[in-house]
């Protein structure tokens, strides 16, 4: 089976505090800490062990500016065989719709019968992967938390849905599916695993070679932007205790028995 | 003005509580804006369901079709296409069935997308002003869709008020007639309903709840300790679930349990939307995070900045002191 991970970098939310910048109209991203976006290992894990299984590669794609080769040689150091970067100036402010044009076409470039997303990024959206399914023709399920291979045209897919209940589907290939977090245990990678991959050519593709008009995506394509980040005014929020933790435990014990916690 | 269809998600013949939120999403997004409801499925719930609907709407869709018995997205997709005008609004929930058809509905459509928006701040011109977050909830944005050739736009399920108004007088509209083929590449065939675990957490008074911050496995024995003194049950939120640590059946959230308790102690969790639309009941929230900038605190009651690893400890001293 070839099967194509959709990843993206993103700010760990783990590792910052985030923060406006002075003008307050974007984060400060000065020193923000990147990393895989959380839902895209559990995607590259799965594949790898859907290739363990049936034989086949697994190839690693993301969109970005050059730090993002980082990402993908991660994702190479956890077993992925291939990495292509897609990247050009006429990318840059592509909202959903535009980042899932550019991903197919490297689609059409290979001959993939399974194309993995993550569930959901840093943004929350969870798009791209339901709208490359649909400018693909090819079915979509989202949420997948279990695939198991049927055939050479044929998988069966559990879907989480509310409740943490899932819904079972039989889906043909080729198909995309957006990965949830739980599915499987996604391999650790250590830095000798990093260090392995480090020479490993990763081919930069732009607009050109993927045979994209500039003009469908990008800011000029975007039919959705981002006017600013901003602090919405939430009123008072919790009520904070200070002073020592001796001084915090007895009020919050005060505040426990009042509200029936002890 | 603006023509505004509401996809009305249901189960069991009872639509979702969405169905009462669109009315205030609709009056935000354009004051003069007419909303029409779209029921989609089959039999006697759909009607059950349509008619309901007449209470909130002046126009409801109805699309009946034996295929669509289960709300499979592709087929619910497909219907739409032929039923709604391409440059219509469209609202969803945000949830797991309108995350799976949304994105993809968007592009057949040809219209602009947006998703998980929590609140409108109205139209200029032909863009539609809108509010949602990002980074877990740690950030807002203010985003900006062009309208003026459709949108679809999933809003976040309890972002608006249930409207009180059930006296519409609306009609219903039956459009199957209007679909055309309906096969689909995904076939839907079963729902494997979620194990049922040791303890029920839904049954508990006091939940001391766990999130990532209590970093290993190994530490979650800090915490039971603390709930054992204080006679309360561990819950957790979903990457504890995830990393196998905690059985599923403890997880609180959108797909895990729904709680209730008095009390919610949130311990290192940081608040994202999905692991709060599992805490229902109004409780007296405590949020113990290391972060001051955690999303938890704006909805805690009480808010402690410290670590949770030192801090649980000390407070199980305490109360087994008392
Ligand atoms: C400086 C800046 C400006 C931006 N301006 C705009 C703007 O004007 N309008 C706008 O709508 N958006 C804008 N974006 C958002 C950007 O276009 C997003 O990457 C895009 O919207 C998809 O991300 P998401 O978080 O919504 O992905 P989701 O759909 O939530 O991600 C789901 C999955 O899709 C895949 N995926 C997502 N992004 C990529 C990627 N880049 N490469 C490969 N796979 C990917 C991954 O598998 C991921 O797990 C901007 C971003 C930045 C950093
Ligand atoms: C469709 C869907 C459904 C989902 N359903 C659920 C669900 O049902 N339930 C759920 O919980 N999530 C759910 N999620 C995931 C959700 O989006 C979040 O990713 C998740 O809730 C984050 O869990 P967390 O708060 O424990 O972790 P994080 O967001 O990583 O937060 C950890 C927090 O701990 C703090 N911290 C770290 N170390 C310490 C320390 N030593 N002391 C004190 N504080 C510390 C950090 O500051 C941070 O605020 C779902 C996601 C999707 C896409």
């Amino acid at each position: 089976m070839e099967i194509l991970v959709c990843v993206k970098r993103v700010p760990d939310t783990a590792e910052n505090e985030f923060e406006l910048n002075s003008a307050g109209n974007d984060l400060d991203r000065d020193d923000l800490v990147y990393s895989v976006n959380e839902w895209d290992n559990y995607a590259v894990e799965e594949a790898i062990q859907i290739v363990d299984n049936v034989g086949g590669s697994v190839t690693v794609v993301t969109v970005g500016d050059d730090e993002s080769e980082e990402v993908l040689r991660r994702e190479m150091a956890m077993g992925a065989n291939n990495g292509v970067l897609l990247s050009d100036d006429a990318f840059e402010g592509s909202d959903g719709k535009g980042i899932a044009a550019i991903l197919k076409a490297e689609v059409a470039k290979g001959k993939y019968d399974l194309i993995l997303t993550g569930a959901q990024a840093d943004e929350g959206a969870g798009q791209v992967g339901g709208m490359l399914s649909a400018m693909l023709d090819y079915p979509y399920a989202s949420l997948v938390n279990k695939i198991e291979v049927v055939n050479d045209t044929t998988i069966q897919v559990g879907r989480e849905i509310e409740g943490g209940n899932q819904e079972m589907n039989e889906i043909q290939l080729p198909c995309v599916l957006s990965i949830q977090t739980g599915i499987n245990e996604p391999r650790y990678v250590g830095i000798r695993g990093i260090r392995k991959v480090a020479s490993v050519d990763v081919p930069v593709k732009g607009a050109g070679d993927l045979g994209i008009d500039p003009a469908t995506v990008g800011k000029n394509g975007a039919k959705t932007r981002r006017v600013d980040y901003f602090v919405p005014d939430l009123g008072d929020g919790a009520e904070m205790l200070e002073g020592s933790t001796e001084e915090i435990i007895e009020k919050l014990i005060e505040k426990l028995k009042a509200k029936g916690g002890l | 003005m603006t023509q505004i269809f509401a996809y009305i998600p249901f189960k069991n013949g009872a639509a979702e509580d969405v169905a009462l939120e669109y009315p205030d999403a609709a009056k935000k997004i354009d004051p003069s804006a007419e909303v029409t409801a779209v029921v989609a499925g089959t039999g006697a719930d759909l009607d059950k369901v349509a008619d309901a609907m007449t209470g909130i709407y002046k126009e409801v869709i109805k699309i009946d079709h034996a295929e669509l018995a289960y709300p499979n997205a592709e087929l619910v997709r497909k219907a739409l296409l032929d039923v709604l005008p391409h440059d219509a609004l469209i609202l969803l929930p945000h949830d797991t069935f309108g995350m799976d058809l949304a994105p993809g509905l968007a592009v057949k459509m040809d219209s602009a997308y947006a998703a998980d928006i929590v609140d409108f701040e109205g139209l200029d011109g032909k863009d539609l002003k809108m509010i949602r977050q990002e980074l877990g909830g740690a950030v807002y944005t203010h985003v900006a869709s062009d309208i003026s050739s459709g949108a679809v736009i999933t809003v976040r399920p309890g972002s608006f008020a249930p409207t009180e108004d059930t006296a519409a007088g609306g009609s219903v509209v039956d459009k199957s007639g209007d679909v055309k083929d309906l096969s689909a590449k995904r076939k839907f065939l079963e729902v494997v309903v979620a194990e049922v675990g040791d303890v029920d957490i839904t049954k508990a008074d006091v939940l001391v709840s766990i999130g990532r911050g209590i970093e290993e496995e190994e530490n979650i024995e800090i915490a039971q300790e603390l709930a054992d003194a204080m006679g309360a049950v561990v819950s957790c939120s979903r990457p504890i679930v995830d990393a196998k640590w905690l059985e599923k059946s403890r997880q609180v959230g959108t797909s895990g349990q729904t709680v209730k308790p008095k009390v919610y102690m949130a311990m290192g969790i940081s608040g994202s939307f999905q692991h709060l639309g599992g805490v229902k009941g109004n409780p007296f929230i405590v949020a113990v995070n290391k972060n001051p900038k955690a999303p938890i605190f704006q909805v805690a009651d009480v808010g402690i900045v410290e670590d949770i690893l030192e801090f649980m400890p000390e407070l199980t001293e305490a109360v087994k002191g008392l």
